[in-house]
């Protein structure tokens, strides 16, 4: 068994998403209620500067109009600082925020249940919210080397009855 | 285990007997350096296997990351459209750090399509939602990111290398 074995389960359909504030560039927070009254994507991942060229946040990233046509908007966290965040953010080109959850260290994470405190970062977890906040669908990768794409996210949006746009 | 949605079909850019036991399908960012080094690799397997191998390229062009792959990922439909697909596929992944509109140009001559067409082509984004169709279709079946491979519709999650991409295929091969 590897040691990276999950052992918390992230919050599911039908409970609340918890709320919470955390910095997203130098001088700037983003607070979650804030993008309530629409739907909302929350990914937790392990960390910035992952090795691939291209990989799950740049998907992401290329598929933000797709998600917006499904009224809906995606916030990234990690436990990386504000600092490597902005460096992050602007050396993949991302339209969307990176948030902190640097101080303490994993406090979202933890109450969403993508935190492993042993290895101190997150799971790759995805959470869609609807518009009022209730986690509608969630996933957990079972490991963090298999990197989950964007299937999973549109099907759950456009199973969101206030979904609208077009079904890509 | 992430699926292949949309099956293979005449519509796409397959190299190979369509009847082959094992087909792997590629989606690729012609920008992406991991696809340029794995495209020699593909080609070197393919020529092992013979006729054993459908090989198949769809487009998964991450934009936002890297500016030039969508105008390249739609010069290679122009060129495909012409039959120069994969003579197209090959010089550009030869050099991938030059694929600015005078190096696809460039290539698209070495390639032999007719340029007044392809030109004509690429400058009214004729192939532009054929290529965001292979995107998104790539995303439905799961791709986080290129390259991505389906051997027989089931997603590889090995290394890019020839040994675990053979070994990885001669497995599927048993169990058709």
């Amino acid at each position: 068994m590897m040691a990276e074995t999950l052992v918390s389960p992230i919050l599911g359909p039908g409970e609340p998403a918890p709320r919470f504030t955390l910095p997203s560039v130098p001088g700037e927070s983003v607070r979650l209620v804030d993008y309530i009254g629409r739907p909302v994507i929350l990914v937790f991942y392990p960390a910035d500067w992952s090795p691939d060229c291209g990989d799950q946040l740049d998907v992401y990233n290329e598929l933000l109009p797709e998600f917006a046509g499904l009224g809906a908007r995606l916030l990234a966290i990690s436990g990386d600082s504000i600092y490597s965040h902005l460096a992050f953010s602007n050396a993949r080109n991302f339209h969307f925020p990176l948030l902190s959850d640097y101080l303490p260290r994993g406090e979202v994470g933890r109450q969403y249940g993508a935190f492993e405190d042993e290895a101190g970062m997150n799971h790759r977890a995805l959470f869609v919210l609807d518009s009022e906040g209730i986690i509608r669908w969630s996933h957990l990768s079972p490991h963090r080397s298999i990197v989950p794409g964007a299937d999973g996210i549109l099907t759950a949006l456009e199973s969101l009855p206030e979904s609208t746009g077009p079904r890509g | 285990m992430a699926n292949l949605l949309i099956p293979v079909s005449p519509r796409d850019h397959a190299r190979g007997p369509a009847d082959a036991i094992l087909t792997l399908v590629e989606y690729g960012d012609m920008q992406c350096p991991h696809c340029a080094l794995v495209h020699p690799i593909i080609a070197e397997i393919a020529g092992e296997l013979k006729d054993s191998l459908r090989v198949v390229f769809r487009h998964f062009p991450l934009a936002q990351l890297h500016p030039h792959a969508q105008l390249a990922a739609e010069a290679l439909e122009a060129a495909g459209c012409q039959g120069r697909f994969w003579e197209m596929l090959d010089l550009l992944y030869q050099d991938n750090a030059k694929l600015d509109k005078d190096s696809l140009l460039r290539s698209a001559k070495k390639a032999r399509v007719d340029m007044k067409q392809f030109t004509r082509e690429l400058d009214g984004q004729v192939y532009k939602d054929r290529v965001r169709a292979d995107f998104l279709s790539g995303v439905r079946s799961g791709v986080s990111g290129t390259p991505a491979f389906f051997i027989n519709g089931e997603k590889y999650n090995g290394a890019y290398e020839f040994d675990a991409l053979v070994a990885a295929l001669l497995k599927a091969s048993r169990r058709t």
